[in-house]
């Protein structure tokens, strides 16, 4: 016990190392994985995150166009993050509030049509060409 | 005299996970000990079945909090030799350092619930406030504190930048400086003596019989690390393993102690011989594992072994987890008997029990 008491007079003089919480909040670091969030106006609903979760917490109707994510069954790996090709999925650097109630997140989004998609429809406004008229006109 | 049968666990207010032992006392000694495992099976070696073997990653991390990222580099290990992926040199340096902090969190952990289980609680606090400093490092450098998630088959998710890195650099110099300032009230104090020498002997014979692994073994005088053997970056460290050779708490301790600092020496040197270059190699156009193979690594309390096989496709037909508590547990059995009935806490403690690794 005596060997300790250096370190406990010394611990009077320093700086303390616990806050006073929620007056007091330190500043998250840069890459910290906190919340998702879902740019829901670049999301393609190509289907990868949900795919890629490994607690499947992300569930993608794609001919709807709805993103629907349960923020308490996500562990924040950021695997969704990393392969989202639309660069829709984001994180926050603050972690989730607690709540009192459970929460699902559910997005509207618009489809995009592809890019073929738009060509056909391009078409299909177009007058149709006359075709002439063979045997008949000439039969 | 008569025999009393005493259940220590799962619920007990020294310990942190729920080991389950049957004490058998005649007075107030011990005489035998059986444990009763299964008290918190979740069945994550199943999920192999249902994930696909990346999503793995995630679940194996959760195998053991304390050293996740451990358990995901074994597993990430395994997979790459499967499916024959080259991991770049940094991506091995990277998880060499990562795997280092983790082992100093564990035992600072470690130590201070130790303190705690012999009634120090002021200790305990000395050393939770250096392990808050790694769990900063651990935050900002891969994203999370406890679960970190950057290993991926083929390298890591993270870098670290030359900003970091200097900035790790000064605070493994702060959290060094501050392991050392406890070395005296931990090693030399007369009241921690009292109740860690000769408590719970293993001999190096017993030790080597038994199978003991980790800081347990070579608290026993075995100079055995699987750190040795030289995998991820480890050879190019000049690693070599901490012994103690009395067998009894106190010796465990003392290995955990060194090792803690070892690791900021190894860490030190892993980010002196970072090399540049890319982080993550390739895998997309590579098949699904297929084969069979066994990976070994060192976790904090020992030798962690990892079974796979794979058929090819994406769900692995079989992983098998061997945790380094599940290796300890016939130790500790040899350890009770002998022993006071207030010394079993110390003597459980010692070999560092983590029972949601060994129940998976």
């Amino acid at each position: 016990m005596f060997k300790m008491t250096h370190n406990i007079l010394r611990n009077l003089v320093v700086r303390k190392s616990t806050r006073r919480y929620p007056f007091e909040v330190r500043e998250a670091f840069d890459k910290v994985r906190g919340e998702l969030v879902n740019d829901i106006v670049r999301c393609i609903f190509c289907g990868s995150c949900e795919v890629r979760c490994p607690s499947q917490c992300i569930q993608v109707d794609r001919k709807a166009a709805v993103w629907n994510y349960d923020p308490f069954a996500c562990v924040f790996c950021g695997v969704c993050v990393d392969i989202c090709p639309a660069k829709s999925l984001s994180q926050k650097t603050q972690y989730l509030r607690s709540v009192d109630k459970r929460i699902l997140i559910s997005m509207q989004g618009e489809l995009k049509k592809k890019s073929r998609e738009k060509d056909k429809e391009a078409e299909k406004d177009k007058p149709a060409p006359v075709e002439p008229e063979g045997p008949a006109a000439t039969g | 005299m008569r025999k009393t049968v005493i259940p220590f666990g799962p619920q007990h207010p020294v310990l942190p996970e729920p080991i389950h032992l049957k004490l058998t006392l005649v007075d107030e000694r011990v005489v035998e000990a059986i444990p009763n495992l299964g008290y918190v099976h979740r069945g994550l070696e199943r999920l192999a079945d249902v994930r696909d073997f990346h999503q793995m990653i995630q679940v194996v991390e959760r195998v053991c909090g304390i050293c996740s990222m451990i358990h995901a580099h074994c597993y990430c290990m395994g997979i790459e030799e499967l499916m024959a992926v080259e991991v770049p040199p940094r991506a091995q340096f990277l998880r060499v350092i990562w795997s280092e902090v983790h082992r100093i969190q564990s035992h600072l952990l470690w130590l201070g619930l130790f303190a705690d289980s012999f009634g120090f609680e002021s200790l305990f606090m000395q050393f939770w406030r250096i392990r808050e400093k790694i769990m900063d490092i651990s935050e900002s450098t891969t994203g999370n504190r406890v679960i970190v998630s950057v290993n991926v088959i083929g390298g890591v998710r993270r870098d670290l930048s030359a900003e970091q890195t200097r900035w790790l650099l000064t605070e493994l110099d702060w959290v060094e400086e501050q392991i050392q300032r406890l070395q005296t009230t931990m090693m030399e104090d007369y009241t921690v003596k009292k109740r860690t020498v000769g408590k719970g002997v293993l001999t190096a014979q017993q030790a080597y019989e038994l199978g003991a692994v980790g800081p347990v073994a070579r608290g026993s005088g075995l100079s055995q690390d699987t750190r040795q053997t030289s995998y991820a970056a480890y050879g190019e460290l000049y690693f070599e393993p901490v012994v103690e050779t009395e067998g009894d708490c106190y010796a465990r301790s003392k290995v955990r102690f060194r090792e803690a600092l070892a690791s900021v020496d190894l860490i030190r040197r892993a980010l002196d011989k970072l090399p540049a270059g890319e982080v993550r190699a390739k895998v997309k156009s590579l098949k699904p594992p297929k084969g069979e193979t066994v990976m070994r690594v060192e976790q904090p309390r020992g030798e962690l072994l990892y079974y796979f096989k794979g058929s090819g496709e994406k769900n692995l037909d079989r992983l098998r987890i061997r945790t380094p508590t599940f290796a300890n547990i016939p130790p500790l059995l040899a350890m009770l008997p002998g022993v006071y009935l207030s010394d079993v806490p110390v003597v459980t403690l010692s070999i560092d029990p983590c029972i949601s690794c060994t129940e998976r």
